[in-house]
């Protein structure tokens, strides 16, 4: 196990550049996850730390070695780290057994077939030896990518989309459990996603990347709650952005009030700004005296989620128990409850209703 | 029970098991002679030839395993995992020793390597010695058949290993390497093993023609089951050890299709559901692109242009006194029987396929399996047990014709084109099936059901829905067929009718006399035509992996 140590690295392909300027640190025994759209690079960074794809500038370090930089490339094989990928890839011509062995036949005989037991029973995959890839189910195929990856102790556990091919419920949950292993054997590991909650679920930090950028590298609470860059704010969670206006120092003046912001030397007074509003900051109350009208509801089973209006027009969300129903048109009590806002420039299009 | 059993026999499938049944005859004829008592020849059959009928066949397999598989499986590496200098044509071009039968290969071998021919002619000249001294390797022999096979039918053997290694996942290929092992472990452990059941599917096919060539054999003198049915049927006129002859070569046939069977089963799980490669091969540049160019270079080399440049050698030097009228009529025959055949064959695969789709019966695709198993026979058997029910019907029906009409019928189907088109459309049916089969197959259902719901009944539907949609694997099912009735030398040559020549048949006739410059023309002939479904073939690919 070792820490990862990645320095300004960029990625090109064909004259376009897939990475642009990448620095992260993962401590040793740490989790990680990449977050992200679609194409915005993350793989491509998972697979330049394995060294399936080199690097055009900057360094990447396992421990104090350094495998990739401008003009050094260790091949992938010689560099211990261990992969699991989208698709699993899973050697189909071999049983479980030695698909985990296949890392590993430089053991003696008797330390693979206990690592191989060892694995199994933390996968919980004992019994299952002999199966071949295709007679098992998405779930236990992943395990066993898992086992096989973690089997000759890795430097460094990278996973691929991991649980991208398998059901909803089964993915939190898996996630949870692949976590309580990485610890258990005190793995370094690396994982990519573009679903937030398995991100959450197992990471100890997580970096949020567009258009071949890493954006944020923190905490999953710091990037819900102080995202560093209107992306960020979108893609994790839910919420809005409304314009508001920089009264004094840390104070900006909006619809909904005058509210308390954290960052005060980046913005001049005066300066128009855009003010991330979550849905928790507006809090159903059916007594207060602050009513907006309801343009649109969700039924969410838990909870309903409303669109309401404020009086310039801008919509802000707003999260009631699932027993409080009101019709679209009528007006719903509201107090707010912010601590500080998270401030940018102005943005042009402000994200209404954010996705998952 | 009854409703069921009147839902199963309508007129549709009364209709293809006729057919069905009356395409196959030959084949229920064949079996039947497995209860036939063995004869005299059998018994001095058994006692000389059939061993080394035996030891020689296996032999051709074997030696033909290694060679197709040296050929093909380098070739389906490089072109798969790699971009290098020139593999925009080679990996097509890699084909082209499909267009050239393996009997013709071997008359042009036999031409080059010949005492008068041109490589010992210049190593002659070389070495300056006039002596017949200078040893060198008889091409006419067991090896050198195993050479010419190889040489044509490694492209079964580098199709499929390519296709499997261009699908297996490359991220099995990267976890390998993560996993710790090299380029060449990952070949060894994980490339090649996981493309085993496709490698040995593609090996069965190049078996299967192996077994069914009789032209090859014949000319190098390496007696087989195909010569021996052959000389049987042909030098005694014994049907019944033909027959028996036939059988014993069937069970080869059938231990090789079970093989294939099982392969393509295992391939299924061994591939299954992978993501284009999306990641840029890498390029290979200097002497390593050299070597892959090379690789795929020697088998086009010797496996098409050499022995392609002969025949146009030959029949340039033909072409003042053979481009005549007698050739042309060569042309006309052979033409006009591979249309007219294929023309029947694509009819009866789409009335079943047709039939099959709209059915959902299990008997139905049951006959329709059955109907498609001609491929899989040597053309030397199919002849054989055509010949026999045939002969059987104009005997008798002569013989009832005399006995209350007081005349004779004469031989009515037996020798007439009739029985040569329809031992083609038995071999050749499951070509039209395959393709017409994959054609059809991307018709999804629902354009049915929805064209039903618009009122179309099922006749409408065919002519304005699937004939159209169908035409390109139409016209590909008609070409193949084609060429493949315009190739087809062992059945033209024991069922065509007298004095009835054929391209393949003039090429065989005139090796046969050794006279091989004159079997260059109607030889370059059938490899030109012979390119048409390598070039659809290669289209195809092409398609499917942009």
């Amino acid at each position: 196990m070792r820490e990862l140590h990645i320095h300004q690295i960029n990625s090109q392909h064909q004259n376009t550049l897939i990475l642009d300027n990448i620095t992260l640190h993962l401590n040793a025994g740490e989790i990680g996850c990449l977050l992200g759209p679609s194409g915005c690079g993350k793989t491509t960074l998972l697979r330049t730390i394995a060294g399936l794809q080199p690097i055009s500038q900057g360094e990447i370090l396992l421990g104090e070695q350094l495998v990739s930089s401008t003009n050094t490339h260790l091949a992938t094989e010689s560099r211990k780290v261990g992969m699991v990928f989208q698709d699993y890839a899973l050697f189909p011509h071999l049983n479980v057994e030695d698909n985990i062995r296949f890392g590993i036949t430089n053991f003696s005989k008797t330390q693979q077939q206990e690592r191989i037991t060892t694995l199994l029973e933390l996968v919980d995959l004992s019994g299952k030896e002999k199966r071949y890839p295709h007679e098992l189910s998405g779930g236990q195929q992943q395990r066993v990518a898992l086992a096989r990856a973690l089997a000759g102790k890795p430097q460094i556990l990278l996973m691929d989309e991991p649980f991208s091919g398998l059901d909803v419920e089964l993915r939190e949950n898996l996630a949870r459990q692949v976590r309580c292993i990485l610890k258990t054997e005190g793995i370094t590991a690396l994982m990519v996603t573009h679903n937030q909650n398995e991100a959450f679920a197992i990471a100890d930090s997580v970096g949020v990347m567009n258009a071949g950028k890493l954006l944020q590298w923190d905490t999953s609470y710091n990037l819900y709650h102080e995202p560093n860059h209107p992306f960020v704010a979108d893609f994790i969670g839910q919420g809005v952005l409304i314009k508001g206006t920089v009264s004094s120092c840390c104070q900006v003046e909006t619809e909904l009030g005058r509210l308390k912001t954290n960052v005060c030397d980046d913005f001049s007074p005066n300066q128009a700004v855009s003010v991330l509003v979550r849905p928790d900051d507006i809090i159903h109350n059916d007594d207060s005296t602050w009513q907006l009208e309801v343009v649109n509801r969700v039924f969410r089973g838990s909870h309903f989620l409303f669109t309401l209006k404020l009086g310039n027009g801008e919509k802000v969300l707003c999260m009631s128990q699932s027993h409080h129903d009101h019709a679209i048109g009528s007006k719903i009590g509201v107090t707010l409850e912010m601590d500080h806002a998270v401030v940018f420039p102005l943005q042009e299009n402000t994200p209404q209703e954010s996705k998952e | 029970m009854i409703h069921l059993l009147k839902q199963r026999i309508n007129r549709w499938s009364i209709l293809t098991t006729v057919i069905a049944l009356l395409l196959t005859i030959p084949l229920w004829v064949l079996v039947s002679f497995v209860f036939e008592p063995t004869n005299d020849n059998w018994a001095h059959l058994s006692n000389t030839l059939l061993p080394e009928y035996i030891i020689n066949s296996l032999w051709l397999m074997l030696g033909v395993t290694i060679g197709t598989l040296l050929l093909g499986i380098p070739c389906a590496w490089v072109i798969s995992q790699y971009q290098f200098f020139g593999k925009s044509v080679l990996h097509w071009a890699l084909l082209l020793p499909m267009a050239m039968p393996a009997y013709i290969i071997a008359y042009t071998y036999t031409g080059l390597l010949e005492f008068e021919g041109p490589v010992q002619t210049a190593l002659r000249t070389i070495f300056e010695t006039q002596t017949v001294n200078l040893w060198f390797p008889e091409i006419r022999s067991l090896g050198g058949a195993i050479l010419m096979f190889s040489l044509v039918l490694y492209p079964y053997v580098y199709l499929l290993a390519r296709t499997s290694f261009a699908n297996q996942s490359q991220s099995v290929m990267h976890a390998s390497r993560t996993l710790g092992a090299g380029p060449y472990k990952t070949f060894f452990k994980v490339a090649l093993p996981i493309a085993r059941p496709a490698i040995i599917a593609g090996l069965t096919l190049a078996l299967m023609e192996t077994l069914a060539d009789f032209g090859t054999v014949q000319h190098f003198g390496v007696a087989t089951f195909t010569t021996g049915i052959y000389r049987t049927w042909t030098g005694f006129g014994d049907t019944t050890t033909a027959a028996q002859l036939s059988i014993l070569l069937l069970v080869f046939v059938i231990v090789l299709m079970a093989i294939e069977f099982w392969s393509r089963k295992q391939a299924r799980y061994f591939t299954g559901h992978n993501q284009p490669l999306n990641h840029a091969l890498p390029t290979l540049t200097g002497r390593k692109s050299a070597l892959a160019f090379m690789i795929c270079l020697v088998p086009i080399l010797f496996g098409f242009i050499l022995p392609a440049l002969q025949l146009l050698n030959w029949s340039i030097t033909v072409a003042d006194t053979q481009l005549n009228a007698e050739f042309f009529t060569l042309v006309w025959n052979s033409f006009s029987l591979a249309f007219i055949t294929a023309l029947i064959t694509i009819s009866i695969a789409l009335l079943l396929l047709y039939v099959k789709r709209i059915q959902h019966n299990p008997l139905i695709d049951n006959t329709v399996r059955i109907a498609g198993l001609g491929y899989a026979i040597p053309g030397t058997i199919i002849a054989v047990a055509v010949i026999i029910p045939f002969a059987w019907f104009d005997n008798t029906l002569d013989g009832w014709a005399r006995e209350h009409l007081g005349i004779s019928t004469g031989l009515l189907l037996s020798g007439t084109l009739f029985a040569l088109v329809f031992a083609y459309c038995f071999r050749f049916l499951s070509v039209a099936l395959q393709s017409i089969g994959s054609g059809l197959a991307q018709i999804k259902p629902s354009m049915d059901e929805s064209a039903k719901t618009l009122g179309a009944n099922n006749w409408v539907i065919l002519k304005r829905i699937h004939i159209p949609l169908l035409s390109s694997s139409l016209i590909t099912a008609f070409i193949l067929v084609f060429v493949e009735v315009l190739k087809e030398l062992p059945t033209t040559l024991i069922l065509r009718p007298f004095n009835f020549n054929t391209l393949s048949v003039r090429t065989y006739e005139m090796a046969a006399d050794e006279r091989l410059a004159d079997a260059g023309l109607p030889a370059l002939l059938i490899v030109i035509t012979g390119l048409i479904p390598v070039i659809i073939l290669s289209k195809m690919i092409g398609k499917r992996h942009a």
